[in-house]
């Protein structure tokens, strides 16, 4: 049977989140609570979660999350980030034995900074080192697969069902102001931790629910600017388009919405002439970014979340407002069971994003 | 002498019992083959004088005729087909080169043939284009390389200017002079109907014609005939025309005897001289020459319209195709080996160049691995022949597709490869006034833009199918796409998987 990567695996899923927007803290038995709910729309082959303002201590540093398949293999990796990082702590990440997880590689987590002299000497920007770097070791140390890098933030996903994943993972022992969770439900049996959602790119993450037919575009795209999707998923392709469109041209949120999920012709030029002229330079600049087929997905961020559906709204999506806090999922049960008691609870368009940050830029 | 002596390929078989003796065939045939024997009372042919063009079965009201290929028979021989016995014995007596005219013939591989393509099912719902919107609109041209914000925040529009296209499909090169005035106008009167374009080849633009410039690309060749300062305004592109399929490495030859009345006038050539351009462009002869051409042309035009590039697809493509996307160019068109032509030397057509299924699959890629392909969009004709090797075209990776023989056929053309002849029965490749007005501008208008919009909505369908809404999440999207029966080289190249995989 084929890896993950080596074959291309469609598959179907339940996408869950929760955002507060003054920062208030959450615990991670929340989000375990609501993709529980959905335990149906998956079939134990993968899940996952993202929090975000989990490690305050560390905010400065980038947190690596590194499954590796054996020791060798963990030597390697780190020889290679000796010399391009400096690690201010490393750790093997907290896990709680379970009988329903199985197969687990060594988890380890480490909190890094860019060596100056690298920086120096590459002549790149920060982030854009450490993208390079990530992908260095996910394309070329056979065996090691960082799967988490972005700054205060971190990724914990396995093979099994979402809430036994959270239960492995300890999560009720991190806080943050944002969670996503994502189950999945592949149409093959991948076996491998790596292919769980969700899929990050230094601060960006995704989950996503569905499967999306311009896949081979985009990637063959992409791919032309240094990324290369091993993984061979939907969330990976897309996490990279995300990363290209707002940290390497500088798109804002919504922006990137309306290249990935464009409004159709008919609807631009609708429009009032200063939004369809841009509306319209988005959509052709960057049509190979056009995301089409189904999905719903979820972009957590530093200090911000976006929910985007595609533009037939072919996968379910809901979203609810309480006070400060914001819950998104695929399916409406999986917010009440977390707050019965909503302000407003609504069905995003297709193709119109529901973007939500920080009130106030909480320094850190 | 009695070696010269070809027999006929096509017998002009006519049944008797229906013919009326009404004389049609006469008249329709340009090339001479029927008349009426007044002392027997019938009609006969000289069927050595038959191109097989149709006119005749076409027209004839009773049903009466029809062309069969002769059974006349050489000593049967694996090596020496009766095809290449009888060119040996036209160059024996002329000691010319053998002239062709439309694509190469041969029983060479289609590579569209061999490739399938995908569906959704149940992981994805397939989209269906009488419910839903289907997108086919594309814009040809170079995309910004940087997002750049005003002092506001403000995203500035940097956009080069474009081709916008309502569908992928446009109407390739075919000069006034290979192609009959009607035929001209068919073609642009459709391209405006269509919202895309039709291109004038190299024999410049008829005055009548500049009114549909907004759907025009406008070729400079090599023998830059008609070129001059208006002709570049009228048009919304500019080709530059350095290679064709059909006959890549050599220039175009229009005889003497074509250049006549506004011809002579539109080519800016005298009446009855032959129109030959040069092989190469004399001002091209390195890629920084093709440079200075390309920002000539934008100077000339205030950097208004987009510069296009056309070379024949040939063993180093890849290469000439980087070249160009640096040169300053904003579209690469690529011409297959299967291409037309209105004449061109027969060995040149059926052996140089290669197919154009590959050719743009290494293109498309190489442009991609050298991460320029956002610099240039890709157009590919010669040949696309239906709406699924346009599908496989994008998939492939092209921007869009150029059509030529097939927009010929709507028009009437039955593909006899006499074109070279100038007696086109169907009043399309011919200057003979009273076979051009058989074309009607306006029927051959119409029956473009159903041939079009029919392929328009054939594309629809399949990209529905796909679960694809947008034509731009087709392009470059070989996953869509599998081989069937071809090697583990030809997969490599055309980068798509085997069937099954």
């Amino acid at each position: 049977m084929p890896k993950e990567g080596e074959v291309r695996i469609p598959s179907g899923c339940a996408i869950s989140g929760i955002f507060s927007k003054s920062g208030k803290l959450t615990n991670g038995e929340k989000i375990i609570s609501s993709i529980a709910t959905m335990h149906d729309r998956s079939n134990g082959l993968g899940g996952g979660f993202a929090g975000y303002g989990i490690y305050p201590q560390y905010a400065d540093f980038y947190a690596f999350h590194i499954f590796y398949d054996d020791n060798e293999i963990r030597k390697e990796a780190e020889n290679f980030l000796y010399k391009n990082f400096f690690i201010v702590n490393m750790s093997m990440i907290p896990i709680r034995k379970t009988k329903k997880i199985s197969d687990e590689p060594l988890i380890l987590r480490y909190f890094v900074k860019p060596l100056d002299a690298r920086l120096h000497e590459t002549n790149l920007e920060e982030k854009e080192f450490v993208a390079r770097m990530v992908i260095k070791v996910n394309t070329t140390i056979k065996g090691a697969y960082i799967f988490s890098s972005g700054k205060n933030m971190g990724i914990f996903k396995a093979v099994g069902f979402p809430e036994d994943v959270g239960e492995y993972y300890r999560l009720e022992e991190y806080d943050a102001y944002c969670w996503t969770a994502h189950g999945r439900y592949p149409t093959n049996t991948p076996g491998w931790w790596g292919g769980a959602h969700p899929f990050g790119m230094l601060d960006y993450s995704v989950v996503h629910n569905g499967e999306i037919s311009s896949y081979d575009a985009n990637r063959r795209y992409i791919e032309m600017f240094g990324y290369k999707c091993t993984l061979m998923t939907d969330t990976e392709v897309i996490a990279y388009v995300i990363d290209y469109l707002c940290r390497r041209k500088g798109l804002k949120m919504e922006e990137a919405a309306q290249v990935i999920a464009a409004p159709f012709w008919t609807t631009i030029e609708k429009k009032p002439p200063e939004e369809r002229a841009l509306a319209e330079y988005l959509r052709n600049t960057f049509s190979s970014l056009l995301i089409t087929g189904p999905f719903s997905i979820m972009v957590g961020f530093e200090n911000g979340l976006m929910a985007l559906n595609d533009r037939l709204k072919l996968r379910s999506m809901v979203v609810g407002e309480k006070d400060d806090m914001v819950y998104i999922a695929s399916e409406e049960c999986a917010i009440r069971v977390i707050e019965p008691n909503l302000d407003r609870i609504w069905a995003p368009r297709g193709g119109e994003p529901v973007i939500v940050t920080l009130d106030k830029k909480e320094d850190k | 002498m009695a070696i010269n002596y070809i027999y006929p390929v096509y017998e002009v078989v006519r049944n008797a019992s229906r013919c009326v003796n009404c004389k049609i065939c006469e008249k329709q045939c340009a090339n001479g083959v029927h008349k009426f024997d007044a002392k027997n009372g019938i009609m006969i042919a000289d069927e050595s004088k038959c191109v097989n063009c149709h006119r005749c079965v076409a027209t004839c009201p009773t049903r009466a005729l029809k062309i069969v290929k002769s059974d006349n028979t050489y000593r049967e021989n694996a090596n020496w087909s009766a095809e290449s016995m009888k060119e040996i014995y036209k160059q024996a007596e002329s000691g010319g080169v053998l002239l062709s005219s439309m694509g190469n013939p041969q029983p060479l591989p289609v590579y569209w043939d061999k490739i399938v393509i995908n569906a959704a099912q149940v992981t994805n719902p397939s989209v269906d284009p009488l419910r839903e919107p289907m997108e086919t609109t594309v814009f040809l041209g170079s995309k910004p390389d940087e997002i750049v914000r005003d002092k506001d925040g403000k995203i500035v529009d940097n956009m080069t200017s474009q081709l916008k296209l309502s569908t992928p499909i446009m109407f390739s090169a075919m000069s006034y002079g290979s192609i009959s005035y009607n035929a001209h106008a068919s073609l642009a009167k459709a391209a405006e109907k269509l919202g895309i374009f039709y291109n004038t080849g190299e024999g410049g633009l008829h005055e009548d014609f500049y009114r549909y410039g907004k759907n025009t690309i406008v070729q400079v060749a090599s023998g830059r005939f008609g070129v001059y300062k208006d002709y570049l305004e009228a048009g919304a592109c500019i080709e530059i025309k350095v290679g064709q399929g059909a006959k890549p490495g050599i220039g175009g030859h229009l005889p003497g005897t074509k250049i006549v009345g506004d011809i002579s006038k539109t080519r800016m050539i005298p009446v009855g001289s032959d129109a030959i351009s040069p092989a190469p462009h004399h001002d091209i002869y390195s890629i920084e020459d093709l440079r200075q051409l390309v920002y000539s042309l934008k100077e000339a035009t205030g950097y208004k319209k987009p510069i296009a590039v056309k070379v024949g697809a040939v063993h180093n493509v890849s290469a000439v195709a980087s070249g160009i996307a640096r040169s300053g160019a904003d579209i690469i068109v690529i011409d297959g080996f299967r291409g037309g032509t209105g004449a061109t030397p027969t060995r040149i057509r059926d052996n140089v160049g290669i197919p154009i299924e590959l050719a743009l699959a290494s293109v498309d890629k190489r442009l991609r691995d050298e991460g320029i392909r956002g610099n240039v969009s890709l157009v590919v004709g010669g040949s696309i022949r239906n709406s699924a090797d346009v599908i496989k075209a994008i998939a492939l990776g092209a921007d869009a597709c150029y059509i030529a023989t097939a927009a010929l056929m709507a028009m009437g053309c039955h593909l006899c490869r006499s074109c070279h002849l100038g007696k086109c029965n169907w009043g399309i490749a011919t200057q003979v006034p009273e076979l051009v007005q058989r074309l009607d501008p306006e029927e051959g208008c119409d029956r473009l833009v159903n041939l079009v919009n029919a392929w328009t909505h054939e594309i629809k369908e399949m990209m529905g199918g796909m679960g694809i809404n947008s034509i731009e999440a087709l392009k470059g999207n070989r996953l869509m796409l599998r081989g069937v029966g071809l090697n583990e080289k030809e997969l490599e190249i055309l980068g798509i998987k085997h069937a099954g995989e």
